[in-house]
């Protein structure tokens, strides 16, 4: 659950995923001498990444553990992938979403594929940890959303993050996973402040489990990522209509949390599911195809579906405005899913 | 290049590694023909000595990732027959339980990590492997062998250079045998040479006669002993040449004729098998008796394939994540 659901309106939040990222990398390095760590930047010498997540971990761990690497992403997801092999457990960074796509036969024809194409024999237990998404006008190469991909993939799980909580929570549990995870942060919501404090090494977000983080009984919508906070958003204005929204960010896009999700589309009977990746083809038809499998004749309307437009992301600000949903949005096709 | 360079008995020892690489590749042939096992199939034959060499060289505990046409490779680094057997017939009993195949053969226990089919990708992983030697504190090396087609792929070059900035302990080894699927080295190749790469890397770039035991033997102990001891990657081209075509089964028309049999009278494996035999190495009766036992292992590890169960359908659930995945 948000801590932002429950912020008492005196005392602001001060925590950011960010900040909580930062530790969960921390923790991990202080408690496990396998963790490894690479990728462009992320070293101290180099400012200890672009987003400064990483920031000291090469003083403290040393530069042996953590590597900042040449620009070269399929040397990073093949350095990862070996060490992997051989025992260690890395974190490889790879800066933006859309970079992946030049690793993308590391990622999916070995990363996600040895352990089955092995009999079992290997495993590949790295993170990926790749940002991405709309808002700093960085146009169509920089801000893609393209956990669709991944998740069509078997043998490599997809992650997104919407509160500092589960961005901590989700990193750990993505480290102590036995398989490839890909953990997909959203840049933009990065450094608003969002929590009171920062979790607990203790703190895990077990995967392929969803979140309920409003609960509600008119309208389901099931989302993750930045789409997430938006759906966080509609839902407070539309409790000023009468509208109870149920917000169940999915965190583990694949494997999915069909229980969570079938469970809410059952008791509202009315589902949106809302992602900031074009829509056509992309993770919403998947849920929304399994919703219409398991519940068909038990909604009181058809699935309906939001998502990015079917361009590349704009460089324009009116244009990017318009290119994936808002809270405005997401409430309006709430209330479509009421008439 | 001396011949003496080596000693009898590592020649010795270097024959039969190549004896049996190669009677494993006549057998497959000869089973694919027959119809018993149905499978696409890279033959190797003539590049025999290459992994002969460096798996006398290397220790179990050195890592390898080898490509699709890569069996030579991993029998020179020790694959037991049984489970490669059983693994190209797509049996239960396979390394990968029927799940890989030819092209994905692996079989950690002697080092050998990743077979890709993939060209170029055996590079990338390879330095990660190198790398958790290092992070080990081990002298271990890590191998990725690769074609001369595979030199012009992006993976490669990116493998390299990070390979020499982290001075990792990876050997590159470049079997060039002239021929990427059907276009010449010499078409598609800048440069004249691979070897000659490495010199923007930084690292030793060293062209050898891969068919030559001692050549061989010499150029890879010293970039084995060169990462042994810290001190960074070696990129190895060594010159062979492949028999057949670049699948079993495609009519080969794209090799010229004479440069075919030319290599084929060279044939490296008869060529030191004879050699053993003139310099009193061993006799023809031991290496008939050799050869005899080989045949009987593989007659083995083929009916062993054979007679092993299939997989189930089930299996398909399994090995996908640690955990089984919902039916
Ligand atoms: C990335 C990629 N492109 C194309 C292919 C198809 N292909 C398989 S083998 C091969 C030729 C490779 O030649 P070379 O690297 O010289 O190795 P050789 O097969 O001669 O051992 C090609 C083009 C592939 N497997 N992977």
């Amino acid at each position: 659950m948000s801590a932002t659901a429950t912020a008492p309106v005196a005392k602001k939040p001060t925590v950011t995923i960010l900040a909580a990222l930062a530790k969960a990398y921390q923790d991990i390095f202080s408690e496990d001498p396998k963790a490894i760590t690479l990728g462009e930047d992320l070293a101290d010498p180099e400012g200890g990444g672009i987003a400064k997540i990483t920031k000291g971990l090469s003083t403290k761990f040393g530069d042996e553990r953590v590597r900042s690497t040449p620009i070269s992403e399929q040397a990073i997801m093949g350095a990862a992938i070996g060490a992997s092999l051989a025992g260690y457990r890395p974190i490889a960074e790879i800066m933006l979403m859309n970079f992946t796509t030049v690793a993308m036969d590391m990622i999916v024809n070995h990363a996600a594929k040895l352990r089955f194409m092995s009999g079992g024999q290997t495993s590949v237990p790295i993170v990926i940890r790749t940002m991405t998404g709309l808002g700093f006008g960085s146009g169509g190469q920089h801000c893609d959303y393209l956990e669709a991909w991944f998740a069509h993939t078997p043998g490599i799980k997809v992650c997104a993050a919407s509160t500092p909580e589960d961005a901590y929570g989700l990193l750990r549990a993505a480290y102590e996973d036995p398989d490839p995870v890909i953990l997909i942060e959203n840049l933009p919501t990065y450094f608003a402040p969002m929590s009171f404090e920062l979790p607990d090494a203790g703190h895990r977000v077990p995967l392929g489990k969803a979140a309920i983080q409003r609960e509600g009984t008119d309208v389901t919508v099931v989302t993750y990522a930045r789409m997430a906070v938006n759906a966080r958003a509609a839902a407070d204005a539309l409790a000023g209509e009468g509208i109870s929204v149920e917000v169940v960010d999915l965190r583990t896009i694949a494997p999915w949390d069909r229980e969570t999700v079938l469970a809410s589309a059952r008791k509202t009977g009315r589902v949106l599911v809302a992602h900031e990746a074009v829509k056509q083809h992309g993770v919403g038809a998947e849920i929304a195809a399994v919703i219409n499998e398991e519940l068909f004749g038990q909604l009181k309307k058809p699935v309906k579906r939001v998502g990015g437009a079917f361009s590349a992301v704009p460089y324009s600000k009116p244009l990017e405005n318009a290119y994936a949903p808002d809270a405005d949005v997401l409430a309006s096709a709430i209330r479509d899913l009421l008439r | 290049m001396p011949s003496n360079a080596i000693d009898n008995a590592t020649l010795l020892s270097i024959y039969k590694r190549a004896a049996l690489i190669k009677a494993n590749d006549e057998r497959a042939r000869k089973v694919i023909l027959s119809g018993q096992i149905a499978m696409v199939y890279y033959s190797y034959r003539g590049q025999e000595i290459i992994p002969s060499v460096m798996g006398e060289i290397l220790r179990d505990d050195d890592t390898l990732c080898t490509i699709y046409r890569g069996i030579h490779d991993m029998i020179g680094k020790g694959f037991p027959l049984r489970e490669l057997w059983a693994e190209l017939a797509g049996r239960r009993t396979g390394s990968c339980k029927g799940k890989g195949g030819p092209m994905h053969l692996t079989y950690p226990p002697r080092g050998i990590m990743v077979t890709t089919g993939i060209v170029g990708s055996s590079a990338p992983i390879a330095n990660g492997l190198a790398w958790a030697a290092r992070l080990d504190q081990s002298d271990r090396v890590s191998i990725c062998t690769f074609g001369d087609g595979a030199s012009n792929i992006g993976a490669i070059h990116e493998a390299m250079n990070l390979a020499s900035v982290w001075k990792l302990p990876t050997i590159f080894v470049c079997q060039n045998n002239l021929f990427a699927e059907h276009t010449t080295f010499e078409k598609m190749t800048a440069g004249g040479n691979i070897a000659g790469r490495a010199a923007g890397y930084a690292m030793p770039g060293v062209r050898v006669n891969g068919n030559d035991p001692a050549e061989m033997y010499l150029a890879f102990s010293e970039a084995v002993a060169r990462a042994r001891a810290g001190e960074g990657p070696t990129l190895l081209e060594c010159m062979t040449f492949r028999f057949f075509g670049h699948t079993f089964g495609d009519d080969d028309s794209y090799m010229p004729k004479e440069q075919k049999s030319a290599a084929m009278a060279a044939d490296p494996v008869p060529a030191l098998r004879a050699r053993l035999i003139a310099d009193r190495i061993a006799t023809e009766d031991e290496l008939a008796s050799f050869e005899a036992e080989i045949e009987a292992q593989i007659d083995d590890a083929v009916a062993f394939a054979l007679e092993s169960p299939w997989p189930e359908p089930d299996d398909l659930r399994f090995d996908v994540f640690e955990k089984e995945i919902a039916a």
